[in-house]
Parts: C-alpha cells; structure tokens; sequence
C-alpha cells in the first residue's frame, strides 16, 4: 500500500548533506508499522514525504501506486483526507470546541450536515471524551488532546493512521491508553504507522519495527524489540 | 455541496471573528482610520472644489459700451453671448445701474460726487459682465468680441473696451493654481491612501501569521485552500463592515461641528448638508472599499502560509 523507491532527501542548509539516505520499504495493507530511532534519526522528514509536505531529492513515494510527489495540490489534499495523522503536540484548532474540531475534519471532506451531528459523538465515545465535547482544547489535559486528535484523525475513516510520537508528552497511564486505543483502530482493519522512542511501547506491541539511524533504515524487524 | 460549504465557511469566519474578540478589534481600529482617511479626502476634495469654483465665479471679463451706444444692440449682444457654450452667464448692466454703484462706491469721497455732480450728464456707459464656465476661456470669448467689433465700421462699434488684458494677469495664475491644486490634492489623496491601505495590509497579515500554525493543521487535516482561506476572507469582510460603520458614525459629528466653519471660511458648500445628503453614496463607497480591502488583505495575508 506504501512504497518507498530507494529515497534520499537533502536539506540545502543541512550540514550532514542528507535527512534520508536510500530509503527502501514497504508497507502493507493492515500493518501496524513502529519506526524507531534517535531524533535527527530521519523518521519525521520520511513521515512529511508521505504527505506530500515535502518531497524528495531523489527516489520515489508510493501510496497505492501513485507517485504523491507527483500530485497536483488538489489531490494532494484528497491524499490526505485518507491519512490520519497524530501528532505529538496534538495540534488541535485552539479556537474550536473538541466537537468542531473533529467535526472540522469531515466538514474539510465534504461530509453532510447530518453526518456530521452522528459521527462526531459517536467517535468522541470511542475514545471516552463524550463529557469534553464542548471544552476548549486549552482545558483539556495532555491526554485528553491527544484522545481528541485520534478521534479527529479516525473521524474519516482514512485508510492508514499516521502518528508521528503521539505519546512523547504524555504521562505513562496516558501512553499505555494511546497506545491501547491505536491497537484497536489496526484491529478494525486500519494500517497504522507509529513513531516513537518509547521502548516501552514497542515491546508491547510486539509488531513491525523499522529503526532508523542518521537518515538510514539500519534493521527492519517483523516482530521487533527496540534495539538501539 | 458549494452551498453547504459556502454556508460552513460564512460560520466559520462569524464564529471565529467573535472568538477572536480582540484581536479583531484592534484590525477594526486600524482599518478604520484607513476609511476615516479615504472619507476624509472625499471631503476635502469636495471643499477644494467648491472654493474653486468660488473663486472662478469671482472671475469675470467685462465689455463696456460707448455711452451713446443702443440698448437693443447690447441686448442684441448679449444673446450672442449666451449661446456660446463656454459661457456660463451674462450679466447686463444699464447706465443707470452703472452710475447708481458707482456713486454707491464713492459716496464717502466728497470730491468725487461733487465732480460727477458737476458733470450734469451721466459719463459712464453701459457693460456685460461675461462669466465663463472656465477662467481659461476667456481668451476665446473676448477673441470672439473683438473680431466682431473689428468687423464692423468705426461709426456702428459701440464697445468702448475689453478690460481682459488688465485680468489677464489675474486669470493665467487662477487657471495654474486651480489646476495645480486639483493635481495636488489627488496626488496626496493618493498618498494617503495608499499608506492607510499598507498598514491594514500589514495589520491583517499579522493577525493571520498568529493563525498560520491553525492554517497548517487544517492543510493537513485535508481541507482544500479555498475551505481554509474561505473564513479568513470573510473575517476580513466583516472588519471592513464594521469599520465602514463606524467611520461613518464618526463623521456626522465632525461634519456638524465643521460646517460652521466651512461655510465661513471656503464659503458655499456646508459639510453637513454635504454629507446628509450624500450619506448613502458615500456609504456604499466605504462600504465596497472596506470589505474589498479586508477580503484581498486577508486572501494576500493567508496564501503565505498555504504552502503546505
């Protein structure tokens, strides 16, 4: 479903020459992905290539056998009403209730009024936020933000969940919830692909682990442990 | 599916106007000045116009007859005159009037009368007073004159003289001075103009760049540019509504309380009754130029971070 295509990246004012080197993977449908690594290690600029944020110096990036770099800004939006992304500071809208903001995320993909009104409760429910729905996100603990992005991300039903460290601020009772709460969406059928440092969780997880080091992927593991 | 985007983006900016309490605020202030200032040259437009025209109506030529010379071919004269599309009026003035303001002009000067008296008979003749509808049309008028009364024979003239050549002087620099102060006056308008639009531009760009991470999140959430840009612009439309409003409310209290002034001063024209009458047409103005600069500072304002 994705495909990295021997992908390098180059920051013009970046002093080792390279953010990623000869990037080859791929990754398939229903996975549940961990890249793990230093930071600096590569694994938010292979992350930002996915999403069309950014594009590489060389190589090619696959979603479903289409180039995204080759995307008109147009479909690149479309592209991403299929991805989920979690970020680890959350980025919520702060000027919007938690039921706009995830409702901002349908409204974005053109959903009807009417679904809107029985989704969006019905996704805050999943992740336990029914009693914040009308809280702004500056009244929400770190966790609670973070539950919220996840509905807002799941909200669409996209094909693939990005989540870029969604546990780096958070306490470990709130880690294990996130990371329980990302387990049940690849349950349901939804590839998920998690960054983190967090040993911890990848031990949990006992999934797919890519680690990464200076821009390269250095081991690719089917059931990894963190090793680093 | 337009529609109900239309709709959620029309929300989204009211909703987000009125959350955003101060910050809109401060960008209504600041665009107001910007329409008070655009008013403001309207009005000053309208003043300078009408001191001008003052002044052009002050001017005038005068053509004086010889005493002995008929009423029906000044009259004659006259209607000639009047038919000529440069001229604004003409004005005839008898012998009897003649001699009635000028002894009314002298009737502190004793020795004067006392000669006019002396004189029995009335020595002054009769005179046009020619208006033209601009001072630089006079040369043509009393060209005109004077070619009819070169055309006739010594015995049947009946202008004793033109006094153009003694105004001419007087006329040249009111035409330089009119023209230069129209030419003035749009070039600080312009000016001014263009500064007050800079500092809304600015002001806008800075309340959006307190947004662009918000601009970012919804890129990447998926929303298209128009359905991210969509509710900054018509944030921007309603500061241009309101400042537009309040401009207005602003002048009717200065108008009035210049009005006096203006009368005296530039004579003619009454700002209040100026801007009573007008209130609509110069509302609508404000009203077009707020929302427009509003909507383009914050389409300008909003691209920048949609890079994305």
């Amino acid at each position: 479903m994705i495909y990295f295509d021997k992908v390098t990246k180059t920051y013009s004012n970046d002093p080792n020459g390279f953010a990623l080197k000869d990037i080859n993977f791929s990754i398939a449908h229903n996975e549940f992905v961990s890249i793990v690594g230093h930071s600096g290690a590569g694994k938010t600029t292979l992350l930002k290539l996915l999403l069309a944020e950014e594009r590489p110096t060389e190589g090619k990036v696959f979603f479903e056998s289409v180039n995204v770099n080759e995307l008109h800004r147009n479909e690149v939006t479309k592209l991403r009403r299929r991805i989920g992304m979690i970020f680890q500071d959350f980025r919520l809208l702060p000027d919007k209730t938690v039921y706009e903001n995830i409702a901002f995320a349908m409204e974005a993909a053109g959903r009807g009024d009417d679904e809107i009104a029985f989704d969006v409760p019905h996704v805050l429910e999943l992740v336990d936020l029914t009693h914040k729905m009308w809280d702004f996100p500056g009244h929400l603990s770190g966790g609670e933000k973070q539950r919220v992005a996840i509905a807002r991300a799941i909200v669409n039903q996209p094909d693939i969940i990005i989540a870029d460290e969604p546990t780096g601020n958070l306490d470990p009772v709130n880690t294990y919830e996130i990371v329980q709460i990302l387990k049940k969406i690849n349950d349901i059928g939804t590839t998920v692909i998690l960054t983190t440092h967090n040993k911890g969780i990848i031990d949990l997880l006992g999934k797919r682990v890519i680690t990464m080091e200076g821009g390269r992927i250095i081991r690719d593991d089917a059931s990894g442990k963190y090793v680093l | 599916m337009l529609w109900v985007n239309t709709k959620r983006i029309i929300r989204t900016g009211f909703l987000s106007f009125w959350r955003n309490g101060f910050v809109s605020l401060s960008s209504i202030l600041v665009m107001t000045v910007t329409l008070f200032s655009i008013i403001a040259v309207i009005f000053t437009n309208v003043i300078l116009e009408s001191v001008l025209n003052d002044l052009k109506s002050k001017v005038d030529v005068n053509v004086y007859f010889i005493v002995n010379a008929g009423e029906s071919d000044i009259m004659q004269m006259k209607g000639t005159l009047e038919k000529l599309a440069e001229v604004a009026s003409v004005k005839y003035v008898s012998r009897e009037q003649a001699l009635a303001e000028f002894k009314d002009k002298h009737k502190d000067d004793y020795l004067t009368i006392q000669g006019l008296n002396e004189l029995g008979d009335n020595p002054l003749g009769a005179r046009l007073n020619i208006v033209a509808k601009d001072p630089s049309q006079y040369e043509g008028i009393v060209k005109m004159i004077e070619e009819k009364n070169a055309l006739a024979t010594p015995e049947a003239s009946i202008i004793d003289k033109v006094n153009y050549q003694q105004n001419k002087v007087v006329i040249d620099r009111l035409s330089a001075i009119i023209v230069g102060a129209k030419q003035f006056g749009f070039l600080l308008a312009l000016v001014m103009i263009i500064i007050s639009v800079l500092i809304t531009l600015n002001t806008i760009r800075l309340v959006i760049y307190m947004s662009r991470e918000e601009i970012n999140i919804m890129r990447l959430v998926g929303a298209s540019n128009m359905y991210v840009r969509g509710p900054f612009i018509v944030g921007g439309m309603i500061y241009g509504v309101i400042s537009a409003v309040l401009a207005m409310i602003l002048f009717w209290p200065i108008t009035l309380w210049l009005a006096g002034a203006t009368t005296d001063f530039f004579g003619g024209v009454n700002l209040y009754h100026y801007y009573i009458q007008n209130f609509f047409q110069i509302f609508i103005i404000v009203l077009g130029a707020g929302m427009l600069l509003g909507a383009i500072s914050s389409f300008l304002a909003v691209r920048k971070y949609l890079k994305i």
